[in-house]
């Protein structure tokens, strides 16, 4: 278990090696979510959530299979617990908030091919980390991914009344902002070092 | 296709056979890839971690992977028990130094390096950073710079007088300001990565210098 | 160019429209994940395209050959039960190659599972045709998603490193722009390359247009 405080690991998860804009996960629902700051933080939410969920089972799996002697079946788990997991969230969200399942639409299922997710249980299990590291790194992905997201669609409202060369428009521009913002993020890093 | 019923639903006995089935058919697979490749990738493990020891170790010819107990005795390592370090005996079998791997927090993510100690002479024998994601061109320099990867070979570690603990730790100074045996030139444009390298090295041997130092009658006494 | 294109539903045009014409990357923008991350050399980018063109091919084969026994209900969870098996495959058999190609592509082998174009190209493909056409189907797309990761690791190997596939190009001369090697550098690559492709299909288009108003 490598000696990181809580507070770094963190700070390391949501800005300096922040999940989208350094690590490129999560790229398609970045891309394809970031229109609406509304959208774009209710998905981040969302993320969050099945990130903790999924975060607390890879550990579980990842413990039990090292115990058994089976680390080849861990992918293949850690795939099905992140579907399952998305499948519980969605249900838990159309029975306790119609209206959040609503503007979610088409999203929620998409989670599931976020590799964000899988990729953080990968991450946590390579780096060793703890059960309460590994909690506070999956809220540090979700956080982070939250505010690449709301920065993104945030600039890309702005962007609605910007005239540009419609060769750009779309998914070329929204490219080049990510870069901008990935090397804004990159200041970040040396932080608490 | 619109005024067709929809398909009757699939009974959950023939959904259970279909998953069932198809993960046998996957299981099967894994498991076949698994045992094919095993042996392969285990020989490029070992030859990994031998070429970064023999590389910190120079004058080795032997390698003996080493533990240490609960209780901080060193001993060698039992075959297939995982090594605490490795000890490097030259041609005459005599001690040339251990060599230990440490990790820590690097600019960007973590750093996971080797190093050669030889508790004889108080001295490191050199350094290999095992694995980084510092920034390309300039903090991983740690890597590619061998001129900074060299300097480590005879850095001091000082123990105090009565070999508890490390007297001075090494330090990553600003070229040109080198004035003790135990600081190094950092590399210029990348100060955090060469002070994380000096960080995961001070912490690495306030734990086994002083341990190697007391016992270093045992890794001589080990050799045939 | 209709002519010489093969017509749609033969074997050779399930091998070449991933290559260009419905090209995962620059057309579809699928996998956007792997294809920045893995792409800042030209050799990673290459390594990461034929890791994914096997698992991709494989996956579409067996998928087909199973296409009539397994329920609509649980169709997603099968294909991605198959689809990891084969990654887990793969993800072994580069390790047994060489640890260092492994070490570099990290975790991008695992994360071949949630490329969207091999779980796109079974539900759209591979779950509706026979094994051959999958199987042809699943390497075209293979090889163009390689071909667009290698657009753009070649790109930024050249201009971040002066090489490409680790063999300088420009001499000892060159400035490398390291911008090339980090993460912005695959956004700004990405998004030059769609507006190459954009410009160069509407100049094509409005040739088109010109050919047949005359």
């Amino acid at each position: 278990m490598p000696e990181q405080s809580l507070a770094s690991i963190f700070l390391g998860a949501c800005l300096i090696n922040n999940f989208v804009l350094a690590y490129f996960l999560g790229i398609c629902p970045f891309l394809g979510v970031s229109g609406k700051i509304a959208t774009a933080s209710r998905m981040g939410a969302a993320v969050t959530f099945v990130m903790l969920v999924s975060s607390l089972c890879a550990y579980a799996i990842h413990a039990a299979l090292a115990a058994i002697g089976a680390l080849y079946l861990q992918l293949v788990s850690f795939i099905v617990v992140i579907a399952a997991a998305v499948q519980l969230v969605e249900m838990v969200v159309r029975k306790y908030s119609p209206a959040l399942f609503r503007a979610l639409g088409i999203f929620l299922p998409l989670i599931t091919t976020n590799c964000a997710i899988l990729a953080l249980a990968l991450f946590q299990t390579s780096k060793g980390y703890g059960l309460l590291q590994c909690l506070v790194y999956a809220l540090g992905a979700g956080a982070g991914f939250t505010l690449a997201l709301v920065l993104m669609a945030g600039i890309r409202e702005k962007l609605e009344l910007a005239e540009l060369p419609d060769l750009a428009t779309g998914t070329a521009i929204s490219l080049f902002i990510a870069g901008i913002l990935s090397l804004a993020f990159m200041g970040f890093a040396g932080l608490g070092a | 296709m619109s005024n067709r019923s929809a398909p009757a639903p699939t009974s959950v006995a023939a959904m259970y056979r279909a998953l069932v089935g198809i993960g046998s058919i996957c299981a099967l697979l894994i498991v076949t890839a698994y045992l094919l490749t095993a042996p392969a990738i285990a020989r490029n493990r070992a030859e990994l971690l031998q070429q970064a020891i023999f590389a910190v170790l120079p004058g080795a010819e032997t390698v003996r992977p080493m533990r240490r107990d609960a209780g901080g005795t060193i001993g060698p390592a039992a075959p297939g028990e995982e090594a605490a370090f490795h000890l490097g005996l030259d041609a005459g079998n005599r001690v040339v130094g251990v060599a230990i791997e440490a990790s820590g927090m690097g600019y960007q993510d973590l750093i996971g390096l080797i190093y050669g100690y030889s508790p004889a002479r108080g001295q490191l024998t050199g350094m290999r950073v095992l694995a980084s994601r510092e920034t390309p061109g300039l903090g991983d320099k740690i890597i590619t710079d061998p001129v900074f990867v060299g300097s480590f070979a005879g850095l001091a570690v000082p123990l105090s007088q009565d070999g508890a603990r490390v007297a001075h730790a090494v330090e990553a100074v600003p070229a040109g300001k080198r004035s003790q045996p135990w600081q190094f030139d950092a590399i210029t444009g990348a100060t955090i990565s060469s002070r994380a390298v000096a960080g995961i090295i001070t912490a690495s041997t306030a734990q086994w210098a002083p341990l190697l130092h007391a016992q270093a009658g045992r890794l001589e006494g080990d050799t045939p | 160019m209709s002519a010489t294109v093969p017509g749609p539903g033969s074997p050779a045009d399930d091998l070449l429209r991933g290559l260009w014409r419905e090209n995962p990357v620059f057309v579809q923008v699928l996998g956007m994940c792997p294809t920045l991350a893995v792409s800042n050399s030209a050799l990673n980018a290459l390594t990461m395209g034929l890791a994914t063109a096997f698992v991709l091919c494989l996956s579409s084969l067996l998928i087909s050959l199973l296409r009539h026994v397994v329920p609509r209900e649980v169709r997603i969870a099968s294909f991605i039960l198959v689809i990891a098996t084969f990654v887990t495959v793969v993800d072994y058999l580069i390790q047994a190659i060489s640890l260092a190609l492994h070490a570099a592509l990290g975790a991008f082998i695992s994360l071949i599972v949630v490329n969207c174009i091999i779980l796109g190209r079974a539900e759209a493909f591979a779950a509706r045709n026979g094994p051959l056409r999958s199987f042809l189907d699943g390497l075209g797309m293979g090889l163009g998603f390689t071909l667009a990761l290698l657009c753009l690791g070649g790109v930024r190997e050249l201009l971040g490193s002066g090489s490409l596939f680790g063999i300088g190009v420009f001499g000892s001369q060159f400035e490398p722009w390291t911008v090339m090697l980090l993460p912005s550098g695959g956004f700004f690559t990405l998004g030059a390359w769609l507006l190459a492709i954009a410009w160069w299909r509407r100049r094509r288009e409005a040739g088109a247009r010109v050919q047949e108003a005359n």
